[in-house]
Parts: structure tokens; sequence; C-alpha cells
């Protein structure tokens, strides 16, 4: 664990201030400050309902803010469309996967270099020398990427349609989908739920490699605690919409109020 | 055989040790069914009959002097039930009892009982007055169902036609396989030849083979019966020395891969085309005229298939485009317009077409598109209305002629070389042919660029399309604006070529009508497009435009409703689907077939261990 806690001196590459999402009454999430720097690994954890993903739908502008502010490279990311977001630098995954189904698996990853790509109807018709160079670049980028997941989204696998994919392996082209994004922070949510140890244990090494090769800062929402551990450079916790603690994965599994969140409070039984 | 004979009787006692259950027949294992079919079939041929379609169809003469169009709609019922009673649903697993004489046995019964229903019919309509409710039917299907004799004589023919008809559907099931497709082709040359009479003698016409045709047809229309014989001869002897030919050949192709693919399809491509040039010079005005109505719906539906084919969008007012076009082209060109009348060349108005529809697209398109699924659908069915109203308003009847409509258009002229218009339908149909061929290019490059994967994305989950960093706005709106323009060169043809615009030719129909076209065709698919325009409009007509079957136009819309539920229920991704789209409505076996040819490793094993089958 070489944590690399936030220094002061280098701006937050996302920072979110006073950040509130309230569902009619119910305050989903409450005043939240959060902080991610360039080339770290956050693992926020917390009970179920404790708001995280409705903390990435609010970074990703999938959900409406009711108070607070998201930074995003000193910038705000108030206003902004989803895809806007996307454009940024900020990509995610979801908790339910979510592919397009029917598309293959390298159609997958080409469409979502959608916003990092420049040609439209009239290159098509014309087909014109940048359209085709385009077209090669876009191809590649999306192999190139594939091949960091092994040999399973490789050769016969670029042709088929996704919904016939594994599903360990549509997780994975979930991730791959996210990184064609060309992203500078990826927010996974819950990238190892409904695998089996090997997998999951394989994906946490991949999580740290998206770091170490790609540069990517990472947010990822976990339940299991030794994926967590791993990876974590910091672990927040909410609960309730609210963060309860943050630091190294030591100190906040021994905080008092984790284990009260997670467990309850202890009753007086005599 | 012996195996599957039914129980109790003497020979199956003698036959081998065999589950009982399964094995029984129609007739007795399936009573159930049985009735079901043959009320069915009863209810729906009293409803043909009533709907009067047997004694408008009974002047079109199919074969000479025995069947005429009229019978041949009351024959199809009885067949099908007969045929279908003895379906059943093939299961892994679980015991198919082989066809024998029972697969005719219970199809005699139940087309009897289907037929029957026509036998009911007679009765009734000889004691009761159904005149009151219902006014469809002409008094001469009385007479049509005797053939012309007592009542008495109706209700026993029929059950006895129905019995025969209905066990020569069950026989069809006892039929090999290559002799079943030997008898499919017979049945389909000998009504094709025969409903196709008015263009195959056109054609004949054209090319100087009046003596094949005279002998072929009867004075007063339909095959005589030896020359059906002839053909039916022709066509069974074909269909047995190529049996399969065709199959082995188009697996031939479906298997060819890369450059060599690519050099097929050009070839067929290239092939069609010269066809589709070649062919209207040896062919007649109906033809033509024919050919340039399929083609004004090819060009419309391939508008309408990117915006609901390849994006997603469900868009029931896509005649608002065609008739933007239509008015634009119409207002540009016609000296007799209202109010504004530059009287520019077609060519030169076509820019402006382009231009005004795009922008109407964009208006349409902007307040619509922020809207998903049956939302949309209803605001764009209103947009639609609203565009054939304002056309109609006195408010704009100063520039568009209110319900006068604008009038003597003058045809398109082409760099001064030609004018088509409507009285040279072979030129339209040249000029139709240009612009669909524009527009199936168009189509055919788009969805193969980002542009096309965006809406493909956009149509499998908007959400995470936005997500992935496409504005969907933007993409669905040019989906939208693209659809428009391809629409509204249609419009402009077609004002051209019919010489004047009304708003009544614009009716919320239309929309519907290309729809189920891009439906029943397969959506996503241009050949599709393609096939289900020359299906639906050629054979059975447009929303106003008269098919192959003219004396169907009163059915038309029956027939649409008919064959659009039979298509969903026996083959919901359309007659000749895009590969995606079966993908889509078939992702269940796809994924089993996958995972039997052990293309889907186990979830639960090693992710390291489990190896991709190399290709």
């Amino acid at each position: 664990m070489t944590a690399t806690t936030a220094s002061a001196v280098t701006r937050p590459l996302l920072e979110t201030r006073k950040l509130s999402v309230d569902f009619g009454g119910l305050h989903a999430l409450d005043q939240l400050d959060l902080e991610v720097h360039e080339g770290e690994i956050v693992s926020v954890i917390g009970p179920n309902g404790a708001g995280k993903t409705t903390l990435f739908n609010a970074i990703t502008a999938t959900v409406a803010l009711s108070d607070g502010d998201i930074c995003f490279e000193g910038a705000s990311l108030l206003g902004l469309d989803p895809n806007r977001v996307t454009a940024r630098g900020i990509a995610r995954t979801f908790q339910n996967v979510r592919l397009f189904a029917n598309m293959t698996v390298l159609e997958n990853v080409m469409v979502s270099q959608h916003c990092r790509t420049r040609q439209h109807a009239f290159g098509a018709l014309f087909y014109t020398p940048s359209f085709r160079r385009e077209e090669a670049e876009i191809r590649e980028r999306a192999e190139k990427i594939l091949s960091f997941f092994g040999s399973r989204l490789m050769g016969y696998r670029f042709d088929q349609p996704a919904f016939t994919l594994s599903y360990a392996n549509r997780r994975r082209l979930e991730i791959a989908r996210a990184m064609a994004t060309q992203p500078k922070l990826i927010l996974l949510d819950e990238p190892v739920a409904g695998m089996n140890p090997v997998e999951s244990a394989e994906l946490t090494g991949l999580i740290g490699r998206l770091r170490d090769e790609w540069g990517f800062a990472i947010v990822v929402i976990e339940h299991h605690m030794d994926v967590v551990r791993e990876v974590s450079d910091r672990v927040v916790v909410l609960d309730h919409g609210t963060k309860i603690a943050e630091g190294d994965y030591e100190e906040v599994s021994n905080d008092p109020t984790v284990i009260e969140a997670y467990l309850g409070h202890g009753t007086e039984t005599t | 055989m012996t195996a599957v004979m039914p129980p109790g009787t003497a020979t199956a006692a003698a036959a081998a040790p065999v589950p009982p259950a399964p094995t029984r027949p129609v007739l007795a294992r399936d009573w159930r069914r049985l009735a079901r079919m043959a009320a069915v079939g009863a209810v729906a041929q009293i409803f043909i009959a009533l709907s009067n379609m047997p004694v408008r169809l009974d002047e079109r003469v199919v074969v000479k002097p025995v069947l005429s169009l009229g019978y041949l709609t009351l024959l199809i019922v009885p067949f099908a039930a007969g045929h279908r009673v003895g379906h059943q649903i093939k299961r892994e697993g679980t015991p198919v009892h082989a066809a024998g004489a029972h697969e005719v046995a219970g199809g005699a019964a139940c087309g009897a009982l289907a037929a029957g229903g026509l036998s009911l019919l007679a009765v009734l309509l000889a004691n009761f007055d159904l005149r009151e409710p219902l006014v469809n039917w002409s008094p001469m299907l009385a007479e049509l169902l005797a053939f012309g004799n007592s009542t008495s004589f109706a209700v026993v023919i029929w059950l006895l036609i129905g019995a025969a008809v209905g066990a020569s559907g069950g026989l069809m099931r006892l039929l090999g396989p290559r002799t079943r497709r030997a008898a499919v082709t017979i049945a389909i040359t000998v009504a094709g030849v025969a409903v196709m009479e008015p263009l195959v003698v056109d054609l004949a016409e054209g090319m100087g083979l009046e003596a094949l045709t005279d002998r072929l047809y009867a004075r007063r229309g339909g095959l005589e019966w030896v020359s059906a014989l002839v053909l039916a001869a022709v066509a069974g002897i074909l269909a047995v020395l190529g049996r399969g030919r065709l199959r082995e050949a188009r697996n031939r192709i479906a298997v060819q891969e890369g450059a060599k693919r690519t050099r097929t399809n050009f070839g067929l491509i290239l092939l069609t085309g010269a066809a589709l040039v070649i062919l209207p010079l040896f062919a007649g005005k109906l033809t033509n005229e024919l050919l340039a109505n399929v083609g004004l719906f090819v060009l419309l539906a391939l508008g309408l298939n990117i915006v609901v084919g390849l994006a997603g969008i469900l868009d029931l007012g896509y005649v608002a485009f065609f008739a933007v076009g239509s008015y634009t082209a119409a207002v540009l060109t016609a000296a007799t317009s209202p109010r504004i009348h530059p009287e520019m060349p077609w060519l030169v108005a076509l820019i402006f077409v382009v231009v005004i529809t795009g922008l109407v697209g964009l208006f349409i398109g902007a307040p619509v598109i922020r809207m998903r699924g049956d939302y949309l659908a209803i605001v764009t069915l209103g947009f639609g209305e609203i565009i054939r109203l304002l056309f109609l308003s006195d408010w704009l009847s100063g520039t568009f002629g209110g319900s006068q409509g604008i009038t003597k258009i003058p045809g398109a002229g082409i760099f001064g070389l030609t004018s088509v218009a409507g009285t040279d339908p072979r030129r339209v149909f040249y000029l139709v042919l240009a612009f669909c061929a524009i527009a199936i290019y168009v189509s055919w490059r788009l969805e193969r660029s980002r542009l096309g994967r965006a809406w493909m994305a956009v149509r499998e989950d908007e959400t995470v399309a936005e997500a992935m960093g496409i504005n969907t706005v933007n993409v669905k709106l040019l989906a939208f604006v693209v659809g428009a323009i391809l629409g509204s060169f249609s419009g402009a043809i077609f004002s051209a070529k019919v010489g004047s615009v009304f708003p009544n030719s614009f009716l919320i129909l239309v929309s519907i009508v290309i729809l189920v076209v891009v439906i029943f065709g397969g959506m996503g698919s241009i050949v599709g497009v393609i096939a289900g325009s020359a299906v639906l409009i050629g054979v059975l007509g447009g929303p106003k435009q008269p098919g192959l079957l003219a004396e169907f136009s009163e059915f038309k819309l029956l027939i649409y409703g008919a064959l659009l539920i039979w298509m969903m229920l026996a083959r919901p991704e359309g007659l000749i689907p895009s590969v995606r789209r079966s993908r889509e409505l078939h992702q269940e076996e796809m994924a089993q077939d996958a995972w039997l040819k052990g293309q889907v490793e186990d979830d639960t094993a090693n992710g390291d261990t489990a190896t991709a089958p190399a290709t």
C-alpha cells in the first residue's frame, strides 16, 4: 500500500463541495465533500442505500444536484449534459451491466470513442481519406483496449454480439468501453459483483494495472473488503449520504463509527 | 410407421413396445386443438365471406372454368386449418409422433368444420335478414356459396369442399421435404402467373411475345386450364431438376468472406441494377407505372428506415416530410401556384426542397426528440397531422391553395434534356430509380460509420449511450433530418409525376403504410425494405395507388393487417431481416447456440483456463 495521501500542493482531479442530492424528502447525498487526485485509487464503501451509486450518478450528471458543486480539473461540471461530462474525461461502468447487447464486442468499444472522434456524415458519404483513416484508428484503438484483457475478448469474439458473453466478460467489456472514452477518471460501480473468487482476484489486479499502465485515476464502489484492501490508496465510507470516515484501509476498518454503520448499535442485553 | 399407430388398433398391438401416449393421432389426441382451429377457421370463413371479398374478386379468374380469385379466398382458410392442425412443437427430449394417415383425417375434419362456417352462413342468409347490421356483403354471396343451386346444396358442398381441401392441407405433412417444396413451387408458380396476368401481358407485348400470352391466358382473363396444367408441369419439372440448387448457391455465397464476398455482392448489385435499367424498356405503361409507384415507396421506406430501423425513433408522422417535399416542389415549379411562382427548373427546386425539408425536420425534431418511446410516437403522429392541416388551412391557402391544392405542376426537367411527367411512367421510374440508388448508398454508408454506430447505441440504450459520450439529441436529430430529406425526394418526384398536390394525398394512412412496409420488410434492412415495398405496394397497392391486384384495393387494409399480424407471429424480424434485428429477437436462441458450440465459457470456470476456440 503506497498510500499517496492527498498532498495539499496539487490541485485535486475531482472535487465535490457540499454535494447534495435529494429524492423528495430523502437526502441521498448530504453535504458530501470528496477529493480524488490524479493517479489515485479511491474506494467508496458503505451499507446498502448509503448513496454510493447516487454519487456516481451525480458526478456523471445523470441525476440533478440539489446543492453543492462538482469540479473536475478545476472547472465546474454543473449544468453539463452526461455526454459533455464524459467528454471532459470521466467514464463509468454500471452496477447492473448495461452493454449495447446487440452490438458486437468491437462495436461496443468503437462506439464509445464517439466523443473523441470527429468524422460526421459528410466523410462517411464520400468515403474521404480522413474518414477512412479515422475508422482505422478507431478500430485499432478498440483492439488495443480489448487486448488489455488478455485473449478473452479477442479474435473471433470481436464480431460476436455482446449478449453472448459470459457474465465476467460482460463486466470486462464494460470496463473496456469506459476506457475507450479516453478518460482521466474512471468510476467503477461494483466491478467484481457476481464474480467468483478467482475472477475477482484477477480483476483486482486489473484495476491496479489500469492506474499503473493507463494512468487513470479510479473511484471504485465495492462490497468485497479483500478487493478494497488490495486496490485502495484511500477509502471513503458513506452512510445515509454523508461521509462518516476516510483514510487508508486499516484506519477505516478499525473506526468504531464504520463498524457501527455496518453492524448497528450494540444493545444492552441483560 | 408401425411404431406410431394409434393404440387400440390391431396393428399397434403387434408392434414394438413404444410409450403409447404421444403416438396417438391428431383426432384422438388433440380434439381440443382441432376444435379450436376449426372454430377459428369457421369464424375467419364467415368474416371473409361477409366482407364481400369473394364476390368482388369472383370476376378475377385464376384458372379459366374452375377457379376464381374469389373462391380462392374461401379455400385458403380450410387448407391452412387442415395443415396447421397437425402442427406440433418439437422440443428436445419430448417424443414427436410421426406423420401418418391421421394427419389427413385430422386435416379433413378440421377443414370440413372450418368450411362449415360457410354452410352455416348459407343457412343464415337463406332464413334471416342479415342486411341490417352487416352491410358489406352483396346479395350475390348466397348464389356464390350455393354455386347457383339450393341452400341445402351449399351446406353439403362446402362441408365436402372443406374436407377435401383440409385433407390436402394435412397431406402436405406426409410429403417429403423435396416433394413438398416442389408442390409449393407449382402452386406459387400457377397462382403467381395467373395473378400477375396484367404484368405478364404487358411485358410480353413489349418483347413481342403476344402469341405466348394469347395461348396462356383466356380471352377474358385467367389461365386456360390446359395452360395451367402445362405451367404446373413445367414448374414441377424445374423444381425437381433445380432442387436445392438455389439454396446451394445461396449457402455458397453465405460462407464467402472478406473480399470475395464483397465482389459477389458487387456483382449481384450490378446485375440487379442492370436488370432494373433494361426491364422498363420492354415494359408497357402499366408495368412502369407500377414500378414507379413501388420506387416512390421504396424511397419513403428507406428514409423511414433510417429513423425507425437504425436510430430506433418511432416516427408515426413521416408523411409530413413527404408532404413538405411535394408542396415545396409544387410551389417552386408550377406556374399556377397561387402566391409564389418562381417557376424554377425542377432540379433547382430540388435544392430548396432539401433545405426546406431539412429545416422542417429540425423544427419538428427539436422538441420531439427529447421524448422517448410511446410519447415520441404520439407526438410525431400529431405533427404529421398538423403539417397536413396547415396545407389545408385557410390561413395558408393563399400560398398552398387550401383544399384546391396546386395543379398543373410541370414535369421534372433534367438539365433541359428530358422532362419527366406522369404521362411517361418509364421516365418517372428512371428518375425514381436514380434517387433510390442515392438513398440506398446513403443508408449503406451511414450505417457503417461513426454516426451509424451512434444510432445503434441510442437504439440499444439511450441512457448508456449518453454516458458513453454520445450527444444523443444531436445524433437523433440528424437521423430525423436525413430521413426527412430522403422522404422529401419522394415527395418532389411525386408532385412532378402526378401533376397536382392536394392535402388529402398526405393522410395519416400514408405514414402507417410506410411504417408497415418497413416492419413487414424488415426493420434496419435495406433489401428487406425494398422487398417489403415490392410486395405490399406492388402487389396490393399503396394508399391511393393501385397495385397488381387492383381488385384488392377495397380490402387492402384488411390484408395489410392480416399480413402484419401473421408476420409478427411467424417472423417478427421481417421478410428479409437485418442480421442485427434478428439477433435482437432471437437473443435467447443465439446465446444457447453459442453455449452449445462452447463459445461461451462457463462463468464458474477459472477465467484464465477458459480458452476460446480458435477461429
